[in-house]
């Protein structure tokens, strides 16, 4: 009785808790400034890349380090779909979706080559996936269209932040609803014993595609929303491998076990990045690194994989106070 | 294509070629023994080709001096970095594959400190130093003494490590561990000795690459996600884990390359990327690779 | 009538025959026991069947189906279930998530949550386990731990179960709780092939035996004329100190 009393009532906290988040994000922009508000727009982003990430990687095993080409393969569908000249071939909202879908179709081509292998080839291919595509835009830019870069038609801070976060509460309402379906089900067995899916009916190849497709379109979907409020984006910026690495230390250090894991990591790195990247360009960036070997090595399970140690702790101190409540009961009577 | 072109291409070819041969084989004999897909072994290969830079502008001391110099010093670097963080990982990891993943993790995060550290000493601008680049005519067409060098330095110790790793009795200790490591733990080889060895030697392998790499081409903190890049498909195309597909892989990328280079040199890494997608389609094993 | 055979069956790893030249048939509603010696090929047998890799030459066949070539999610949902030497189950998960997984996907038609959940009981029932559904199966007893994959296999609404060492490990009492759970599971009409060290259930349950020695069947017969046939005491010296273990 007890027990079900306390998860009703963590329900309804949760709930409040990101209702009291949506609303404070949504009204946002009518108070904060607008440098604040650009910030906030990298912190939500991180979060998309972060949740996207763990989508597929974090209950599958299979690492996959191509964050950054997706994004950017994003980046440049809103590039040449809004461009700067002649302007706009589609409407905004088009953008973005055209932009998480060519990450999506280029996901499935990916995944169809590669899931079929050995993780390792797996995380080989999606590691070099960014450094080859910023390879083939160079080419592109270089000898093709004759100048380097894209210039985008640039979109207000106000309007990036609200699309941004469309896509994040997407993008997490997706990851809640996978994780709980049968496809989350599917996924999960696949990263506990991928033979003994396989065995037990689990189309496993299919599986590890479409959720690989899946979150290579939010992906997709935040990199084609932040290059027009970037205005100008070129190979380098695009397909930043920094952009491969962040989700990575984010999920590792929030723990990917609850999905409020990589959100709590994405936020708290995506603003000590923000904080830092002026300043000390290569010593956050060297500090980042030592932070996820230090994790991976000391709190594999991340800050979340403390929770369950504290949770127990908790319980045992109130079970402490509780019993110490009844035995004065027992001695006043 | 005039046969000075021919010739030109066939040399860089095979300098190239000799250079990613070194590099994935180092990767190859981290991955294949130890188990670590060093996805940092590409910031070895800058540092070392850094260091040389400075040795050479700073302290006077040519190239092939450094490669005595860096040689041991990377030796020692990546035996103590295994020793560290990447055994007491293989202690905590609840399986081979959370093991694999972890140091995969692990090496990406090495990239991170490694690459920042270089920036904080050396900076983000390219550098290049000139030494012994008198010229040397080889079948009609002019080179560079310094790339023959070079490609002379490749060879041979590409030659002499896959003559190692085949022949020599530690050799064949190596090759045991890379197989099966408990029952090579049983036949009386240290594994806590021969791990963290084979990861020290192949971060010796990258930083003889960086240094022949340096006596070339310009040395800048940015270069070192393509030679990782490079190494892993190599790897990838002779098989995980395989030392003699590594040096075939490396010379067969480095002469595609170079000819493509002739065609059109932004494509390099585009043409290497397209020779894995096809053999990955084809032929999931890699070219000469164990399972 | 044979719900499964198999002519020929052959599967080189390298240079070596671990399984060579083996012909076999089972039929329907039987308990087939299949013993040999460590590295007989056994397990490798049951490897080519659930085509966990593939076989080198031969061919099997499931009600009249050709085997060859397909993928083991495909052969699970063509009817053929199995559990594993090294018991995989889903050790994060619970036993009644590791149940639905079986109920999800290993049937060709699609069955609803409530449904998936409901038939997860029922099979978690059957095998002995509904009170431990909830907890992570890791922290599970080993028995218990088989049990569930067996339920797990029991989901996917097989016709031919592969056993693979169901009793390694087990205690005389869980090894003879076990072997009526065979016995109950070949009532409800599946076929049922089990590798086994453990003796008494061989000689306890099983119709027919065969005998795999160095990868090729040496002898096939009841248990009876399996105990008493030459060849097999020969190459299995000692095994009577291993019956009933």
């Amino acid at each position: 009785m007890d027990i079900s009393k306390f998860t009703s009532r963590k329900f309804l906290l949760v709930a409040g808790l990101v209702l009291a988040i949506l609303v404070f994000l949504a009204t946002f922009p009518i108070y904060g400034s607008n440098s604040a508000v650009g910030v906030w727009i990298i912190i939500m982003m991180y979060v998309i890349l972060t949740v996207s990430w763990v989508m597929f990687s974090g209950s599958t095993g299979y690492m996959s380090l191509a964050v950054a080409a997706f994004f950017g393969i994003g980046a440049y569908t809103a590039a040449f779909l809004y461009p700067r000249t002649p302007g706009p071939l589609l409407p905004l909202p088009a953008v973005i979706i055209a932009g998480g879908l060519v990450s999506f179709i280029f996901a499935l081509l990916v995944g169809l080559v590669t899931l079929r292998l050995k993780g390792m080839y797996f995380a080989i291919f999606t590691f070099g996936l960014s450094v080859l595509l910023y390879h083939i835009m160079v080419f592109y830019e270089l000898q093709i269209q004759g100048f380097r870069g894209q210039r985008l038609t640039p979109i207000t801070n106000q309007t990036a932040f609200y699309i941004v976060l469309v896509i994040l509460v997407l993008t997490v309402l997706a990851a809640y609803l996978i994780r709980r379906s049968r496809l989350g089900l599917a996924m999960q067995s696949i990263g506990e014993s991928e033979d003994a899916a396989a065995h037990m009916g689990v189309n496993t190849t299919m599986v590890k595609v479409i959720t690989f497709a899946i979150s290579a379109f939010f992906m997709g979907a935040a990199g084609a929303a932040l290059a027009p409020k970037w205005g100008y984006i070129d190979p380098t910026v695009a397909f930043n491998m920094f952009y491969s690495f962040m989700p990575v230390l984010m999920a590792v250090f929030g723990g990917m076990r609850e999905l409020y894991g990589p959100v709590v990591g994405a936020v708290i790195f995506a603003y000590t990045e923000r904080a830092l990247r002026l300043r000390f360009p290569y010593q956050y960036m060297l500090a980042f690194g030592i932070v996820l070997i230090l994790i991976i090595i000391f709190l594999p399970g991340g800050l979340t994989g403390l929770v369950p140690k504290l949770q127990d702790k908790l319980r045992g101190v109130i079970a402490r106070l509780r019993k110490g409540g009844q035995s004065e009961q027992h001695v006043n009577t | 294509m005039s046969s000075e072109t021919v010739v030109r291409v066939i040399v860089s070819g095979i300098l190239n070629g000799g250079v990613y041969a070194l590099a994935a084989m180092g990767l190859s004999i981290q991955y294949g023994v130890a188990r670590v897909l060093n996805l940092s072994h590409g910031e070895f290969i800058m540092v070392a080709a850094w260091l040389t830079w400075t040795f050479f502008t700073r302290l006077e001391i040519n190239p092939l001096i450094s490669v005595a110099i860096t040689a041991p010093f990377f030796l020692g670097i990546g035996f103590l970095i295994h020793r560290t963080l990447f055994t007491t990982l293989k202690n905590k990891a609840p399986s081979p594959a959370a093991f694999e993943g972890n140091s995969l993790l692990v090496a990406f995060g090495l990239l991170y400190i490694v690459q920042n550290i270089a920036l904080l000493i050396w900076g983000g601008l390219p550098r290049t130093y000139v030494w012994l680049s008198g010229g040397v005519n080889i079948l009609g067409v002019q080179f560079s003494l310094n790339s023959v060098i070079a490609l002379a330095v490749a060879l041979a110790l590409g030659v002499a490590f896959y003559v190692f790793v085949s022949r020599s009795r530690p050799g064949k200790a190596i090759r045991a561990a890379a197989e099966d490591p408990a029952t090579a733990g049983l036949m009386g080889i240290n594994i806590n000795r021969v791990l963290p060895l084979c990861f020290g030697l192949g971060a010796l392998l990258a930083g003889i690459a960086g240094v022949l790499l340096s006596m070339c081409y310009p040395v800048s903190t940015s270069m070192g996600l393509n030679y990782t890049v490079i190494a892993l498909i190599v790897v990838a195309l002779g098989g995980l884990g395989s030392i003699p597909g590594s040096f075939i892989g490396g010379f067969i990328l480095g002469i595609v390359g170079s000819i493509v280079a002739q065609l059109e040199s932004t494509l390099v890494m585009v043409s290497f990327y397209a020779i894995l997608m096809i053999l990955l389609v084809a032929r999931p094993k890699g070219l000469l690779g164990k399972s | 009538m044979s719900i499964l055979e198999g002519q020929g069956v052959t599967k080189y790893f390298g240079g070596l025959a671990a399984v060579s030249n083996v012909d076999f048939h089972i039929g329907q509603g039987e308990i087939l026991g299949l013993i040999g010696p460590n590295g007989a090929g056994k397990t490798t047998l049951f490897n080519l069947i659930s085509a966990a890799f593939p076989i080198s030459s031969g061919e099997m066949r499931f009600k009249g189906h050709k085997l060859n070539g397909l993928k083991p999610h495909k052969i699970c949902r063509l009817g053929i279930a199995r559990t594993f030497q090294e018991t995989k189950v889903f050790a994060n998960m619970s036993a009644l998530q590791n149940v639905l997984v079986g109920a999800f996907f290993g049937t060709p038609t699609h069955i609803s949550g409530t449904d998936a959940a409901g038939e997860a009981t029922q099979v978690l029932e059957f095998v002995g386990l509904p009170a431990m559904s909830m907890t992570p199966v890791k922290d599970l007893t080993l028995v218990n731990q088989k049990r569930t994959e067996v339920a797990r296999a029991l989901a996917t609404k097989p016709e031919l179960l592969l056993l693979d060492e169901l009793m390694a490990g087990l205690t005389p009492t869980e090894v003879s709780e076990s072997m009526e759970l065979v016995t109950r599971i070949r009532d409800r009409g599946i076929t049922i092939l089990m590798v086994e060290h453990v003796m008494k259930a061989i000689m306890g349950i099983c119709g027919r035996v065969m005998v795999l020695h160095n990868g090729e069947k040496i002898a096939e017969g009841t248990p009876q004329e399996i105990a008493a046939n030459k060849k097999v005491i020969e190459i299995y010296l000692g095994v009577e100190t291993h019956a009933g273990n």
